[in-house]
């Protein structure tokens, strides 16, 4: 074997990987020989690329996504691709063409969504690192279920180039790890100017982890505490905020009164962008042939059928029916309106306080085909899709158990204040260890 | 409330075939979707976005691209060195 090679033979019981990558070779940095995954929306060049759709089976890349470049330079060993929900679009990753992962912590249990693949490499053991994306809390509802840490970092400080669109305007590509420390670790690899992404910010990230918060101001959203929590969880989230007073910190009661509508309006938002995103896939440049005997119409009504998912049709026809012509006001257009208020509420509430915490999620991870009606699942999503409106930095880790579950507090920052909330999650992971 | 027919015409919109079985199931829960996108009506507020934002542009210059070769390599259907599409007159 050379020398800067690693052999990963997993035991993935657990069905986390969709590729493998049994021998690796890396080079020198900061991630020198750590074993990193990759969901499987990220571009890997020449290592095959899925989203976990039949549409995409088969498809290898030509050209590594930006976060891969960077990661490859600072010597990651990216020992595989994870699964997820077809093109990130689900809560459970049970929506993948490949067959769900399940949750390490409890094989009856979905290991949430949609970078569940990656969350379960994690708290199995098989990986130190790895990539996640977060659409509508697609990193911090597996790393909330898993029991591990994921943050979502600020829109814009992450390049794009290279993730396969599922909705532009709301996702980032971020880090997940066992500890807060790898978490920043990956972080520093990955963040910083691409001007490959349009929407790429010029603010590095080179910060080391600080456990002092002594002064911290914190608001408690009261919406974060209410109906549709599980009082249990929402106990274990109250315990973790008292070990947060204790090392220093004031909590304040606060309100966002925009949550009423906020996850509609998300799923608004995500279904428009997709059902423009998803139009590419025609099987003419990659994925299934297109039969190109028939008409362009019938060939490509053919490739999508058998493609896609039905969640993803799902979506598709959603948004078709929110952007077309007669419905846009009633829709997209109040949605965009209901997004700039969830802006403004989270910009009035940190004009007083330096973070914002509640749970992640509202209750433990579900079973396996409990979440069967389309609606029920996006419910889910409701203490998670406001950071992703607002374009927020927020972190999931584990702060206590339910029935032996992992629960997820969730702490959410300033745009571009993304050091502090790793910070204020290093103190708490800290004190507790 | 979408109708069988709304949900039909938005599917032939979408290029998403659909059957007979699936069109029932969708327009069900498309139905339940839309009754709770209802509470976007209690949405008030101007209708544009009014923050300070600006297009991100470049110089349309040349730059090295990827070859022919790893360009053609996903496509399934070729000709000649161009990816082969269905008709579409």
């Amino acid at each position: 074997m050379a020398e800067n090679e690693i052999t990963f033979e997993p035991d993935d019981r657990y069905n986390a990987f969709l590729t493998v990558c049994n021998r690796v070779s890396h080079g020198k940095g900061k991630l020198a020989g750590i074993t990193v995954a990759v969901k499987d929306n990220i571009s890997t060049k020449n290592i095959e690329t899925t989203c976990a759709s039949k549409i995409l089976k088969g498809y290898v890349p030509p050209y590594d996504a930006h976060v891969v470049e960077l990661i490859k330079k600072e010597g990651a060993a990216i020992v595989g691709k994870t699964n997820l929900d077809e093109f990130g679009m689900g809560t459970t990753t049970e929506n993948s063409a490949f067959g769900p992962t399940l949750n390490p912590c409890d094989t009856t249990r979905v290991p949430g969504g949609s970078s569940g693949g990656s969350a379960a490499a994690i708290a199995s053991g098989m990986v130190r690192m790895a990539l996640g994306t977060d659409t509508g809390g697609s990193i911090r509802c597996p790393s909330a279920f898993c029991g591990i840490v994921g943050l979502k970092p600020t829109y814009g400080r992450v390049s794009r180039y290279g993730l396969i669109a599922y909705a532009n305007s709301l996702e980032q590509i971020g880090p997940m790890a066992r500890t807060v420390s790898d978490v920043s670790l990956l972080m520093q690899v990955i963040a910083g100017y691409d001007r490959r992404d349009s929407t790429s910010y010029n603010k590095p990230y080179t910060h080391t982890p600080k456990a002092d918060i002594k002064g911290l101001k914190i608001g408690i959203p009261n919406e974060y505490f209410g109906e549709g929590v599980d009082p249990k969880v929402a106990n274990v989230v109250k315990d973790a905020l008292t070990q947060l007073e204790h090392l220093g910190a004031t909590t304040v009661p606060c309100s966002i009164p925009s949550m009423e509508y906020a996850l509609a309006a998300y799923y608004v938002i995500c279904t428009s962008e997709a059902s423009s995103n998803l139009a590419r896939f025609d099987g003419v440049r990659y994925g299934p042939a297109a039969d190109t005997k028939k008409s362009w119409h019938d060939s490509y009504q053919e490739v999508r059928r058998a493609g896609f998912g039905t969640e993803v049709r799902r979506r598709i026809m959603l948004g078709t029916f929110a952007l077309s012509s007669g419905y846009y006001g009633k829709y997209y257009a109040k949605a965009q309106i209901a997004r700039e208020n969830v802006r403004k509420d989270f910009a009035r509430i940190f004009s007083e306080v330096d973070v914002i915490v509640g749970p992640t999620m509202p209750t433990i991870a579900f079973k396996l085909g409990e979440k069967s009606d389309p609606l029920s699942m996006y419910l889910a999503d409701i203490l998670t899709v406001p950071v992703n409106l607002a374009g927020i930095p927020a972190i999931s880790l584990p702060c206590g158990k339910v029935a032996g579950m992992p629960v997820g507090i969730q702490i959410m920052g300033k745009p571009f204040d993304d050091e502090r909330v790793i910070d204020v999650a290093f103190a708490y992971e800290q004190a507790v260890k | 409330m979408v109708t069988e027919k709304d949900v039909e015409h938005i599917a032939e919109l979408a290029d998403i075939d659909i059957d007979k079985d699936e069109l029932v199931t969708f327009t069900h829960q498309f139905n339940a979707i839309l009754e709770y996108f209802d509470v976007l009506d209690r949405v008030h507020g101007k209708d544009a976005i009014t923050r300070d934002l600006s297009n991100v542009m470049r110089e349309d210059q040349v730059e090295p691209s990827l070859p022919q070769e790893e360009v053609l390599r996903n496509a399934a259907a070729q000709e000649d060195g161009f990816i082969k599409a269905p008709r579409v007159m």
